[in-house]
Formats: C-alpha cells, sequence, structure tokens
C-alpha cells in the first residue's frame, strides 16, 4: 500500500512532496500547501488509494522562526483498511491554507477549530467562523506565545 | 400552647411560617453543565432522594423555580447564560455552586474557564467536590434551608465539605 501511494504521488507531484517519513507503521507525508486540493483529490478518487475518510484535521504551532504552523490531516481508507498522515507547513507571514471542504465535507468544523485556535486561514471554507470561542475575541489561544491563563479583559463576563 | 394544638390551630408570625414554607419547597433550576450533573441526578433519585426536603421538582424554566444548582464547568461563554438564567429566575432566590470548578475553576486553570461563578452571580452555598457526592449536595441544600429559616439578612458564606460544614464566614 505505501508503495503505491508514493507511486502515485511521485508520478505526479515530484515536486510538491517534501518529505515521507514512516514511524512504527505509520505512513506520514509532508506536501507543499498549493498542491494540497489537488493530492487530496487524487487520493480520494483514485480506485486503488480510495481515502474517503478524513479522521481528523488540526493545526499544530511548532513555534519556530519559519514554517511556524502545521495542518495535519489524518486520512483513512475503509475500502483498503489503511492509514495516512499528510502534513503540510504554513508560514506564519501568510497564514492562507486551501481549504479541503470541497474534497471532504467534514472538515468544516475541523477547519473552524483551526482556525478558531490558530488563526490559520482557509481559503474558500464556506463558514469560516470561530466555533469555539466567543466571536468577538481577538486571539488564538492554543499559540504557543498566547499566555496559559489569557489576556485579562479579552473575554467579557456579565455584570455583578 | 398545648391547648390550642388541641383546638385544631396554633399561633405563629407570618413571617416564619413563609420561611418554613420556603425552605422546605426549595424548587431546583439544575443548571447541570458538565459531570456534576451525574451526582446531582444522583441526588434526586431514589437513594438519595431529595423529595424528602421537597426540592424533588427540577424545573427547567427558570421562572419556576428559586435555588439554581450550577454543577459544572463554566466557561466564559457560558457564563453569559448563566447570568441571564439566574436573572429570569423570579425572588427571592438562592445559588448553589457545586463542585470545584463552579467554586474555583477548580482543575481548569485555564483562560476559557471562569475563575469562581462568584466573580458574575452572588453565590450562597459552596459544595466541595470533584464531583461531590449526593449526599454532601444535600448537605449543601440543607445549609440553604437553614439560611432561609434564619431569614433574608443572614447573607454569609457557607462551604459544605465531605466532612461537613467546613466553614462560614
Amino acid at each position: 500500500m505505501k508503495e503505491k501511494i508514493l507511486q502515485k504521488l511521485e508520478s505526479q507531484f515530484k515536486d510538491h512532496v517534501q518529505s515521507v517519513a514512516e514511524f512504527r507503521g505509520e505512513l506520514t507525508i509532508v506536501i507543499k500547501k498549493e498542491a494540497v486540493l489537488r493530492v487530496c483529490r487524487l487520493i480520494r478518487d483514485d480506485e486503488e488509494l480510495a481515502f474517503d475518510m478524513l479522521k481528523d484535521l488540526c493545526g499544530t504551532d511548532c513555534y519556530r522562526p519559519n514554517d511556524r504552523f502545521e495542518v495535519v490531516y489524518n486520512l483513512y481508507s475503509l475500502k483498503n483498511k489503511f492509514r495516512l498522515r499528510l502534513k503540510l507547513t504554513v508560514d506564519e507571514t501568510d497564514l492562507h491554507v486551501p481549504s479541503v471542504t470541497s474534497v471532504w465535507p467534514g472538515a468544516d468544523w475541523h477547519e473552524r477549530e483551526a482556525y478558531d485556535m490558530y488563526g490559520i486561514i482557509f481559503d474558500n471554507h464556506p463558514d469560516l467562523r470561530r466555533i469555539y470561542m466567543p466571536e468577538e475575541f481577538e486571539y488564538y489561544p492554543l499559540r504557543k506565545d498566547f499566555p496559559l491563563m489569557g489576556i485579562p479583559g479579552s473575554l467579557s463576563l456579565p455584570p455583578k | 400552647m398545648a391547648d390550642n394544638t388541641r383546638e385544631g390551630f396554633l399561633t405563629t408570625r407570618l413571617e416564619d411560617i413563609i420561611r418554613w414554607a420556603r425552605s422546605n419547597s426549595l424548587w431546583p433550576m439544575p443548571m447541570g453543565i458538565s459531570c456534576c450533573a451525574i451526582e446531582m441526578m444522583s441526588f434526586a433519585g431514589p437513594r438519595t432522594d431529595v423529595a424528602r426536603f421537597g426540592s424533588e421538582a427540577f424545573r427547567f424554566s427558570p421562572r419556576q423555580s428559586d435555588l439554581m444548582i450550577v454543577a459544572g464547568t463554566v466557561t466564559y461563554k457560558m457564563a453569559h447564560v448563566v447570568r441571564k438564567i439566574y436573572d429570569q429566575m423570579p425572588d427571592p432566590k438562592w445559588v448553589i455552586a457545586m463542585g470545584a470548578c463552579t467554586s474555583s475553576g477548580g482543575m481548569y486553570r485555564s483562560y476559557s474557564v471562569v475563575q469562581g461563578i462568584d466573580l458574575f452571580v452572588p453565590v450562597d452555598v459552596y459544595v466541595a467536590g470533584c464531583p461531590p457526592r449526593p449526599d454532601n449536595l444535600l448537605k449543601g441544600l440543607m445549609e440553604v434551608q437553614k439560611r432561609i429559616k434564619q431569614g433574608e439578612d443572614s447573607r454569609r458564606k457557607v462551604y459544605v465539605g465531605e466532612m461537613g460544614v467546613l466553614a462560614g464566614d
């Protein structure tokens, strides 16, 4: 299965695959964010691969000078009973990532969560609003430079 | 007095009998937000049986209740809802803060959790535990009853621990 995935990706997206890693049977492929929509369509629609299920999508903050954020796509192929992790990096200066809601509609709320917690902007998302925090909140709480106890006065309480 | 009761009536002050009636018919508004709500259900169930204290009528409408039991972690987003429901309850009304999260934020020392609901609603009785045992919540209810019987002006905070009333200030 692994060879099949790599061979198909290499043949079509040679310049867009950044790295491939395997750890304890878990395959992780890092791709460039420009290609994410095309890669996702390929691995979903290809009859042999058939990654028809987006198990999870999340952001991470690696807190480093370049390529600070990552978006992680955990995929599953019901047909092959195989898991694949796709990753891409996002730099702080350009937080835009193409939305994969057109490929897997279930990505909707996951992308809203990543937007809410890290401020990653998913282009062409149907309804990109905060999902947990109040809409008037101005910060992204899961970023590593956000203080644990929050910023005083940033969240309102009802008057006593 | 003994003669009077034999005749079928007794004398009291109107204020006293109102307090007695109020304290024995506290209708709780179950503000069950998280896991404490499970213990609150047990508190209403057959083992602890809060009906013995006249509080079995859990009302999900704040208009019909006079005791709000806040059971669970209150986030800043939820705080506005809790306050709105408190405001909708008719006077006189009382509040029990059930459990560690509600009383102080508990283990959630975090940006999203209010560090104690007394920051935005007046609390009468704090019940300790994570979650408190149902009988401990019952003890909290009895403290509210005691407060009502003592009268409105005895506004002191009561802290109920696993071993009974810990302190009052």
